[in-house]
């Protein structure tokens, strides 16, 4: 598979980056309402209800595999761009430009790579743990209960450091992403973009200032006990 | 106006280049960039030091071969002008100017600050042409032109090639060029021949030949010396895309 990637020329793979990435958002956006859950019912049973839900639904699940394969994908051709990008300058300039242009795009993959990285964390923390370790049953329910190991999680300061970091730069690479999705797809309209490029603004910062807001509340109420 | 000049000195493709640093004193403000440094080479010649190669032909912003990298920016502190049109007023105030050539993989540097910009050519026989039936000249206003796509096109074929979108680009992309050319011919009924197979060979080549990919970081229109806008790449992955598909050009 890879091999052919290689062979993708360089339009269609920003499309299919573009795609799978504007894929990639509707899942941060699922699971940024199933988080808010948590705030909405500190008695984790509405939370618990949505974690079972979307363990155990089969179209959730059979989506899983296309999320995995998304970020997997996204990532392989992150990479590849970015390699033929610096490639493509082997003898720098003396004097970097600074010319009027969108900020947050040229670091793309170093807010890309953190986001990874935090994205391995997470994983082990709730996914390798949902999946194969030992999880408390909820009250008098069958269900798990996911919303303790949250809360258990988001009691560390360390990893709540690390959350508000990662998830700022995510705030960085969001902004740059979704406007720039649809100037890949060949989107781009007078009267329509400005639009796009304000909802990419908007979207950045409520999905990221979602989850970090969650995570604080959590941290410092006391209505929440680990 | 005194100048100190950090100047990219190399002496043929093979060699390894440096800065060397020169001073211009006298310098008059109403002089143009490229007569300032004809000045310096005139006092290079005197010295019996080789003169700094750059190039140059109409100075006066058409011609697209002047291609100079000064202070961080292509062509230098101003929007949409060629640095061949840039007078040395524009740098009071600045003391030192660095002039580098376009850095880029597709764009090997022959000699100081001259680059060998023959990608470009390259792309352009790939596809940057219109078939065309011989015989006698045509009637003018024969084929009917929506102004507004007339309009379109002729702000994509102000497009004069000189390369500052590649050199602007974090990733040396030649996306800007590449779709001024493909929208200029597509947006008009003498270009839909070949329009399908146009962007295809066209972005083939672009790629072949080491330029990098769009990040959409805006770079290259902010830079461009003749305004051609992100539009105009936008257009072009639209193109891109109904040929891939096989489709109807989108009439867009
Ligand atoms: C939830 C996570 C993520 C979302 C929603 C997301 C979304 C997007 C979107 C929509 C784009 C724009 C594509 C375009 O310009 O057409 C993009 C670009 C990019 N993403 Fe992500 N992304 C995510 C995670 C990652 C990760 C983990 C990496 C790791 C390498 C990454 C690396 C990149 C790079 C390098 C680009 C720029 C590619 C280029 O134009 O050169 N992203 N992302
Ligand atoms: S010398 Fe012709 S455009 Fe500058």
């Amino acid at each position: 598979m890879s091999n052919s990637i290689l062979q993708y020329s360089s339009i269609t793979k920003k499309i299919v980056m573009a795609l799978v990435g504007l894929f990639l958002l509707m899942f941060l956006l699922v699971h940024l309402a199933v988080n808010s859950f948590l705030i909405f019912d500190p008695s984790r049973a509405l939370f618990n209800e949505g974690a079972h839900f979307m363990a155990t639904n089969p179209l959730i699940q059979s989506m899983q595999y296309f999320l995995f394969g998304g970020f997997i994908l996204h990532i392989i051709l992150g990479l590849i761009l970015q390699i033929q990008n610096w490639l493509a300058r082997p003898v720098r300039y003396k004097i970097e430009g600074w010319s009027h242009t969108s900020p947050f795009s040229k670091f793309m993959i170093h807010t890309g790579i953190i986001i990874f990285i935090f994205l391995l964390i997470h994983f082990i923390n709730f996914f390798f743990v949902a999946k194969f370790g030992e999880v408390p049953v909820f009250a008098d329910t069958e269900m798990e209960d996911m919303g303790l190991l949250v809360i258990q999680v988001f009691k560390i300061p360390g990893y709540v450091a690390f959350y508000v970091v990662a998830l700022i730069l995510l705030a960085f690479h969001l902004h740059h992403a979704f406007q720039s999705a649809f100037q890949s797809l060949g989107m781009n309209h007078s009267k329509y973009t400005p639009f796009i490029k304000g909802l990419s603004t908007v979207l950045s910062v409520v999905i990221s200032l979602g989850f970090i807001a969650i995570t604080l509340v959590i941290f410092f109420s006391s209505r929440y006990q680990a | 106006m005194d100048f100190t000049l950090k100047i990219w000195r190399q002496k043929d493709a093979k060699t390894r280049g440096s800065f060397q640093t020169y001073k211009v004193t006298d310098i008059s403000s109403d002089s143009s960039f490229l007569e300032m440094l004809d000045i310096l080479n005139e006092s290079l010649v005197l010295k019996g030091e080789m003169p700094i190669n750059f190039d140059n032909d109409c100075r006066e912003g058409i011609c697209g071969a002047c291609s100079l990298y000064v202070n961080g920016r292509p062509h230098g502190p101003d929007t949409e002008i060629t640095i061949c049109q840039v007078h040395m007023r524009k740098f009071k105030n600045v003391g030192t100017i660095v002039i580098e050539p376009w850095r880029s993989k597709a764009f090997p540097v022959l000699s100081d600050l001259m680059i060998d910009r023959s990608a470009f050519d390259k792309i352009i026989q790939a596809g940057g042409y219109i078939s065309a039936s011989t015989g006698g000249v045509p009637d003018a206003n024969a084929i009917l032109i929506r102004k507004e796509k007339a309009d379109e096109s002729m702000d994509a074929a102000a497009c004069i090639g000189c390369g500052a979108c590649v050199a602007a680009c974090k990733n040396a992309s030649a996306m800007l060029f590449v779709s001024a050319k493909v929208s200029h011919l597509a947006l008009l009924p003498q270009g839909q021949v070949e329009a399908k197979r146009r962007v295809q060979m066209m972005v083939a080549e672009m790629d072949g030949q080491g330029f990098g990919n769009c990040t959409n970081t805006g770079a290259c229109e902010a830079e461009c010396p003749k305004g051609i806008k992100l539009t105009y790449i936008a257009r072009m992955n639209r193109e891109f895309i109904a040929g891939k598909m096989g489709a109807q050009k989108m009439d867009l």
